[in-house]
């Protein structure tokens, strides 16, 4: 569905965090310009876009068209943000964004929406495999916020960061989980201490998933950045526990686990990794509560495994 | 003769289109939402291509993919596809995605990123042809597909290689995601563009059955690719939902659909 949608209610949300973001950034310089393929609607973008119509860029439903704009726009010394879905910045325009945008590299973000399982079409809209996609790209940042109240920090971080960012976004209400801070690229949060036997790292709405069920004792690392990835950081935290899980919105390839295992391993963590992520496979047609049980990442799934109760095979 | 023949084929047609029209009303109103404007203005493009043009070896490739509804409702009214089947439309978990995968039967892609058919139907085109077979295939594409490159690219192979067994149906109804598709991003005027890419371009009122007919029928026979351009209204056969011909996606209250429903079946009853 291309429609915001309430969350569940009695959770702490946020109205349109990514529009708060650009409207902070506009006050603030003067080289801002938001470049779309046809879902301003469908992104927190149309606020902007009534605002700002001079520094609104609408180029059609043209991916490629795209960001091959927005590296013109950048090469002539404004900072773009390139809005699509996810699936849509990185499948359709993948050589664009590495050709036109990663090479100089060009100083500019991309805010790819519906990541995961946010959207309900299996497929063809949920962004299951775009870290992976993205992270692959030479000196990229690549961001999955925790929550509303990052999401909008760090795309106001991204812009005063150079060269090239992608930020996963989520449009409309969206859930809060922290209190509004500034945004750090690069360190990882520390959401609790525990007792030192399990410890679970996760990254974007992975995060809130494990927040809500986490048991008492088990400690827990959130990692919003993925690239520059904080290896030395999540490898100690392996370290001082007896097991550690990985738990992200995304597929297990070249995510989160991925990252994790590759920086325990480089540094002889030896520590028993369970990654969970969506297992080498298309999601499930439906709301994201549905699709993330069909994958064993519901909430019960991931209380088990949290408790000890469900170990990796 | 001919007249009595086109006369009968006109009714059957509308009454298919009205049923088809029906079936997307009630795939939307159990979840309270769906691309119902999609599904209403495709009715009578779908009534002609499958109560009549398409033969048994030919090949629909629908290339919009949240426009499945339309097609959903053109395989229940050929009997492939079933009361009960159409009624999980949108419910977690069915087979009836709102935009599918090219794993469920009739789906010949994956529709749901748009501007992907073109360049398919064409490899079809020439499949069929180098396998020596007389299929046509038709392939429906959405006027905001239009601004995909992949389309042209698609376009200017068909004609380079002289696909004659390939129809382009443009599903021209003047909308895309954003609004209005002149104002988001000006694709007109079609037809020159079509025939500047080397394919023969008819433009047609997507709501005319006869006409409709003809403009496939002469698509089918030109000598090289075709496009028909269907002009269509996002709603079309509903009046209640005029107020949706300005939007992407509809979401309302069963009212609403109720009423829909009552007006359709009072219309199947005046044409059946
Ligand atoms: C490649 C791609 N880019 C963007 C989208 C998001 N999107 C879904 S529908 C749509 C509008 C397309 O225009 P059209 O098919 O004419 O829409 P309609 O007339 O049915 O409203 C967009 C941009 C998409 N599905 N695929
Ligand atoms: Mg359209």
């Amino acid at each position: 569905m291309l429609d915001p949608e309430d969350k569940d209610a009695g959770r702490r949300v946020v109205e349109a965090p990514f529009a708060a973001a650009l409207s902070r950034l506009m006050d603030a310089r003067d080289d801002l310009c938001v470049v779309t393929a046809d879902l301003s609607k469908w992104t927190d973008v149309l606020p902007f876009a009534k605002a700002h119509p001079d520094r609104f860029v609408q180029v059609g439903m043209a991916e490629q068209n795209l960001m091959g704009v927005t590296a013109g726009l950048a090469k002539t010394g404004l900072l773009p943000i390139a809005v699509t879905f996810g699936v849509f910045a990185t499948r359709r325009a993948y050589d664009q964004i590495a050709m036109s945008l990663a090479t100089r590299p060009c100083k500019a973000i991309i805010a790819g929406f519906l990541p995961g399982l946010d959207s309900r079409f299996r497929g063809t809209h949920q962004a299951i495999d775009d870290l992976a996609i993205i992270r692959s790209l030479p000196g990229v940042t690549v961001i999955d916020p925790g929550d509303a109240t990052e999401l909008e920090e760090a795309v106001v971080a991204a812009a005063d960061r150079d060269g090239l960012t992608y930020v996963r976004c989520s449009r409309g209400r969206a859930e809060a989980l922290f209190e509004p801070a500034p945004f750090r690229i690069g360190p990882p949060r520390q959401l609790a201490d525990g007792d030192g036997g399990m410890g679970v790292v996760t990254t974007g709405a992975a995060t809130r998933w494990v927040a809500e069920i986490r048991p008492p004792g088990v400690a827990h690392l959130h990692v919003p950045t993925l690239k520059p990835f904080p290896a030395g950081e999540v490898a100690a935290f392996a370290l001082d526990h007896a097991r550690v899980v990985s738990v992200e919105n995304h597929l297990l390839h070249g995510g989160l686990g991925a990252s994790v295992a590759q920086a325990m391993a480089a540094r002889g963590v030896a520590t028993p990794l369970d990654a969970r992520g969506i297992d080498d496979r298309w999601g499930e047609y439906g709301r994201p509560e549905y699709s993330r049980d069909r994958l064993g990442l519901g909430p019960d799934a991931l209380r088990a495994v949290l408790s000890g109760e469900r170990v990796a095979a | 003769m001919k007249d009595l023949q086109n006369d009968t084929a006109d009714r059957a047609q509308a009454y298919q289109a009205a049923r088809m029209r029906r079936a997307v009303i009630e795939m939307c109103r159990g979840p309270g939402q769906g691309y119902a404007g999609q599904g209403l203005e495709l009715a009578d493009v779908m009534a002609v291509l499958f109560h009549g043009h398409l033969r048994e070896q030919d090949r629909f490739v629908l290339s919009t993919g949240h426009a499945a509804i339309a097609l959903y409702a053109a395989l229940w009214s050929i009997g492939r596809m079933t009361d009960e089947q159409i009624r999980t439309y949108g419910y977690d978990g069915t087979h009836v995605e709102e935009s599918p995968l090219d794993d469920l039967d009739g789906f010949e892609v994956t529709g749901g990123s748009l501007g992907q058919g073109p360049s398919q139907a064409a490899g079809m085109a020439l499949g069929e042809r180098m396998r020596g077979s007389d299929a046509h295939v038709v392939c429906e594409v959405s006027d905001g597909e239009l601004q995909e490159g992949s389309v042209w690219e698609a376009v200017m192979f068909a004609a380079a290689r002289d696909l004659s067994n390939l129809t382009l149906l443009v599903n021209d109804n003047g909308e895309q995601a954003d609004g209005a598709t002149a104002e988001v991003l000006g694709i007109g005027p079609l037809a020159p563009k079509f025939e500047a890419f080397g394919l023969h371009a008819i433009s047609v009122d997507g709501h005319d059955i006869p006409a409709l007919r003809d403009a496939l029928d002469a698509a089918r026979a030109h000598d090289g690719p075709a496009a028909v351009i269907a002009r269509t209204v996002p709603g079309k056969g509903v009046t209640t939902f005029d107020r949706f011909a300005r939007v992407h996606y509809v979401r309302t209250d069963a009212d609403t659909w109720q009423n829909a429903a009552d007006e359709l079946d009072a219309a199947l009853a005046a044409l059946g």
